[in-house]
């Protein structure tokens, strides 16, 4: 088997400011089961890319191994893709990253690629404030090898078979906001309208923006025993804020000044607006969002929208001072010392 | 107190060991490398071994400086003057010492166990008690009793004081109290030596002229200059012994060649990982985009990288490593030295896989294939070894200049840059267009048209995945037509032939150069005559192979138990293996000729015709 091409047809479709469809930013024939709930993550992307006119050449698309792993080659096949080992996307990325801060680093993962053999990368990019949009396909179960219990599973979440999980979840918005990213959110695959919107800010966030999708495995988790199923996360996700993205260039005037909605600009340009949709809850407020999370109220609810947001940390490319040209641009001429220098620097060595 | 003249064998000039026995932790190896800086200073050659624990205070800590007139750069296994600073090892330190040889220690309390040896001159000095009268606090105290032994060990062999005192005041700068303070406890020693053993020992320091145009440095802070010089901006790392200073060398280097004045920006980056998975992944990631990338790290650190060694080679993607190795196997011996990661670099990583690696035997060389080592990684898209160790990584040697020619332009290998793409009708990421196995690369960013995907799993020679047997084979053939290529440009093998005809020969790899080429002059001595080759680089150059099949008999000199070189001439190459003789030192400590000479001679008495 090999990679399929899909079959480009853009005729009548709108154009971005590029001049590009939204066909232009799609990759390869994905290969997941009919109705994957990564799909539609995959589609998301590609629309909030199309959405924000960026070149599809500015994204660099970087996974690890599993069926998320797998969908960096479904979108933007324009632009340039590494999928390398197991639960080590993040270390490939910080590396990247490092040396051309220009792109927009995408990283793709799952629940057992970040939560379980990648969980320390997942918490170090995160400390070093990796600028870069991760998102989580979470659907609690290990898909290509057939169905085991993911590190995201719940409590008492049953297999097709009906065997319960007996150990505790790993929340990884939990996770993310103790080990300090600046942009946590929990979007379920099945709403494009609250995704999007999501993905576009989180690719305008300078530094660590996380996005938690339950995302449905419809092969191995979609039972009436799991509480990833589509019918169980339809039921019970509640968005706490409604979030907006809205680029510079349609800059709003005071007529929305009214709405109640919580205005931040991002560093990188275009403003969100975010909308409680619980009348106490701020997203500015961390220690409101780890009890928010943490408190099982009993009813199963999955809490979304954007959880938590802080524009104000040094991304790591600010902490390590490093130069506005990308070090992969740097010309040699700028990193050799010379020859002099190294006669007078052997002094001390004498 | 036996007469120190009486019991002393035979005069030595500028060709002794002067072996010091420390406690770990109390700042010796300011001291130690002070009379070693000293006697390089007084123009004599020196080789300076550091023989360390695992440990950050209290256990036993030797330094071994060779006072060698003929410029050998091994140990020699041997200690004609100790100097016994620790009670813990005086049984051991005292054993060790050559006969008709003198030991140092402090008399402060009395140690008659210390003149049990008739052939040992044992001289006390009261170190403790002379610093106790002069200097306050407990700290100050213990630290200045190593420097007033370094003004005994002057004054007993006629090291020059006005050049101790000379490094003193480069060492402490503008602290004129410092200087103050250490200057009055080499005094102390030095006048106490003068007063008490007025009579000059037979080992002696005397100014030469043979370290013009020499520098001492380690491996490690070498290797981290060589980074700077190939253009390398990015570095990863996990702390590992023996392998830290590489990195802090690196850092201390851009600091101060790197950091534009005026903004405080940075023109490198370096990520101390969580692990060396990720630091390996880092490396990886910025090689794939671009940049010279490197990770320094030991055995430990390479089993840890495996599985993303063989991500990068499979889907080529240039970084290079620095495997300072330590004995191991496991945790090893953290602390000392060995060869023994050969055969798990040359095959790192699960499936078929063949890497490229270089081996340095000492500083200088860590210097040029540092730089070496950028092009080959970016010329072969591929991970590059840079096999050294402990012994060259962390000892200072004496070794020529290191030089630098300012003509030098990296070799960024096949990358297409954005006209050449804009030119081209599609791009595939590993379509063989010139038929040497290397193709062609893009960086992210630069153009839609270069956009590829790079994997670990199955793909073709466009990029895309396959599980095709004959797309799959396709690009694991060119992988390996790839590797064998590279033994052309992997430096050439040093041959030092004898001026006797020989059918006998050594073969061997990184540090043991200097022990071989001592040991090549001994047996010859002996009336053993072998012709020497140092192997730089594998996959093996054509060189390697024409040397073993002119010779009847091969000795491989190296430093494991497994005799790990040897493996991978036999597998690699199609020398007879019969030929092929081990001469095998894992003892961890760095490699004297003993071994080497008595390995030999004992396989030819052993054949019945030691020339």
């Amino acid at each position: 088997m090999t990679s399929m091409p899909k079959p480009f047809i853009d005729k009548h479709l709108p154009k971005n400011e590029l001049g590009l469809t939204v066909r232009n930013y799609e990759g390869v024939m994905s290969t997941l089961c009919a109705g994957c709930g990564h799909d539609s993550v995959t589609a998301a992307l590609v629309q909030a890319f199309w959405e924000l006119g960026l070149a599809p050449e500015s994204a660099a698309k970087v996974s690890g191994i599993g069926c998320s792993s797998k969908t960096t080659a479904y979108f933007m096949g324009q632009s340039h893709g590494i999928n390398c080992v197991h639960g080590r996307m993040p270390s490939v990325a910080t590396g990247a990253n490092a040396v051309n801060g220009d792109l927009h680093y995408i990283g793709i993962s799952g629940d057992g690629d970040s939560l379980s053999i990648g969980f320390g990368q997942f918490a170090h990019a995160i400390r070093r404030n990796l600028n870069m949009l991760y998102i989580i396909e979470n659907n609690g179960v290990y898909g290509l090898t057939k169905g085991q219990f993911s590190a995201s599973a719940d409590i008492g979440s049953t297999t097709k078979k009906g065997v319960p999980n007996e150990q505790t979840p790993i929340d990884p918005c939990i996770q993310a906001l103790t080990l300090g990213a600046g942009f946590v959110a929990r979007a379920f695959s099945g709403d494009k309208s609250q995704l999007v919107p999501l993905v576009k800010a989180a690719l305008k966030h300078k530094g660590f923006a996380m996005i938690d999708v339950i995302s449905p495995c419809v092969t191995f988790n979609d039972h009436a025993g799991s509480t990833k199923s589509y019918a169980h996360t339809y039921k019970y996700y509640h968005p706490l804020v409604h979030t907006d993205f809205v680029a510079h260039a349609e800059e709003i005037t005071g007529q929305y000044a009214e709405d109640g909605a919580m205005r931040v600009t991002l560093h990188d340009g275009g403003e969100l607006r975010l909308r409680k949709t619980d009348s106490d809850y701020d997203p500015r407020d961390k220690a409101q969002a780890i009890e928010t999370l943490m408190i099982n109220d009993g009813g199963g609810e999955i809490r979304t929208g954007l959880l938590y947001l802080n524009e104000d940390m040094p991304d790591m490319h600010a902490a390590n001072k490093l130069p506005q040209t990308p070090l992969n641009q740097l010309p040699y001429e700028a990193l050799n010392p010379g020859k002099a220098a190294l006669a007078s620097l052997q002094k001390r060595y004498r | 107190m036996k007469d120190l003249v009486e019991t002393a064998s035979e005069v030595r000039v500028n060709d002794f060991v002067l072996k010091i026995a420390n406690v770990n932790g109390t700042g010796s190896a300011s001291a130690n490398g002070l009379l070693m800086k000293a006697i390089f200073r007084m123009g004599v050659p020196v080789v300076g071994k550091n023989l360390f624990p695992s440990n950050i205070q209290g256990l036993p800590t030797w330094y071994e400086i060779r006072l060698t007139k003929d410029a050998y750069m091994a140990r020699s296994g041997t200690a004609e003057f100790m100097v016994a600073m620790n009670a813990e090892t005086y049984k051991q330190d005292l054993a060790e010492v050559s006969p008709g040889g003198f030991l140092l220690y402090d008399s402060t309390w009395p140690r008659p166990d210390l003149h049990a040896r008739e052939d040992v001159t044992a001289i006390g000095v009261p170190l403790a008690r002379m610093c106790n009268e002069v200097f306050e606090n407990a700290r100050t105290r213990v630290l200045m009793k190593n420097m007033a032994y370094v003004g005994a060990v002057a004054g007993l062999t006629g090291l020059d004081v006005e050049v101790i005192k000379g490094l003193v005041n480069e060492m402490f700068g503008t602290k004129e109290h410092l200087i103050t303070a250490n200057m009055k406890a080499i005094n102390l020693g030095l006048d106490y030596a003068r007063e008490h053993y007025p009579d000059p020992l037979p080992l002696k320091v005397e100014a030469m002229d043979a370290t013009a145009g020499h520098i001492m440095i380690d491996g490690n802070t070498a290797a981290a200059l060589g980074c700077v010089y190939a253009g390398a901006t990015f570095g990863a790392w996990y702390p590992i012994t023996p392998s830290t200073s590489l990195m802090d060398g690196f850092k201390s280097f851009c600091e101060k060649f790197r950091v534009d004045k005026e903004t405080g920006e940075k023109n490198f980056c370096i990520v101390q990982g969580e692990d060396e998975l990720a630091s390996v992944g880092m490396a990886i990631g910025a090689g794939w985009n671009g940049a010279r990338a490197f990770t320094p790290t030991s055995g430990p650190g390479i089993s840890l990288m495996s599985e993303f060694i063989g991500f990068a080679y499979y889907g080529e993607v240039p970084v290079v490593l620095f495997d300072v190795q330590r004995a191991g196997p496991s945790t090893g011996l953290p602390t000392r030295t060995q060869q023994c990661d050969l055969t798990l670099a040359a095959y790192a990583s699960h499936g078929d896989t063949k890497h490229i690696l270089l081996f340095p035997a000492n500083p200088k060389e860590c210097f040029e294939m540092a730089v070496q080592s950028f092009d080959l990684a970016e010329r072969f898209q591929t991970p590059i070894f840079f096999m050294t160790d402990l012994d060259i990584g962390m000892n200072d040697w004496m070794v020529p200049e290191l030089d630098w020619d300012d003509s030098y332009q990296p070799d960024r290998g096949k990358v297409l840059g954005k006209d050449e793409l804009e030119a081209i009708e599609k791009f595939y990421r590993y379509e063989d267009k010139d038929g040497d196995g290397i193709t062609y690369r893009t960086l992210p960013g630069v153009h839609p048209k270069g956009a590829y995907f790079t994997r670990g799993s199955g793909h073709n020679w466009k990029g895309g995945y396959t599980e095709d047997s004959e797309e799959y084979k396709e690009v694991v053939d060119r992988l390996v037509r790839k590797w064998k290529r590279a033994a052309d440009f992997v430096p050439g093998p040093v041959i030092k032939r004898c001026d006797a005809p020989t059918r006998r020969a050594i073969i061997s790899v990184g540090g043991c150069d200097g022990a071989v080429i001592e040991a090549l002059d001994q047996l010859s001595a002996k009336g053993v005559n072998l012709n020497y080759l140092r192997v730089r680089g594998f996959p093996f150059n054509a060189e390697v192979e024409a040397f073993m099949s002119e010779h009847d008999e091969v000795f491989v000199v190296e430093q494991n138990r497994d005799g790990q070189l040897r493996t991978l001439l036999v597998n690699e190459t199609d020398v007879n293996k019969d030929k092929l003789v081990s001469v095998l030192d894992y003892a961890g400590m760095s490699a004297n000729p003993k071994f080497i000479v008595e390995g030999i001679c004992a396989h030819l008495d052993e054949l019945g015709d030691a020339a």
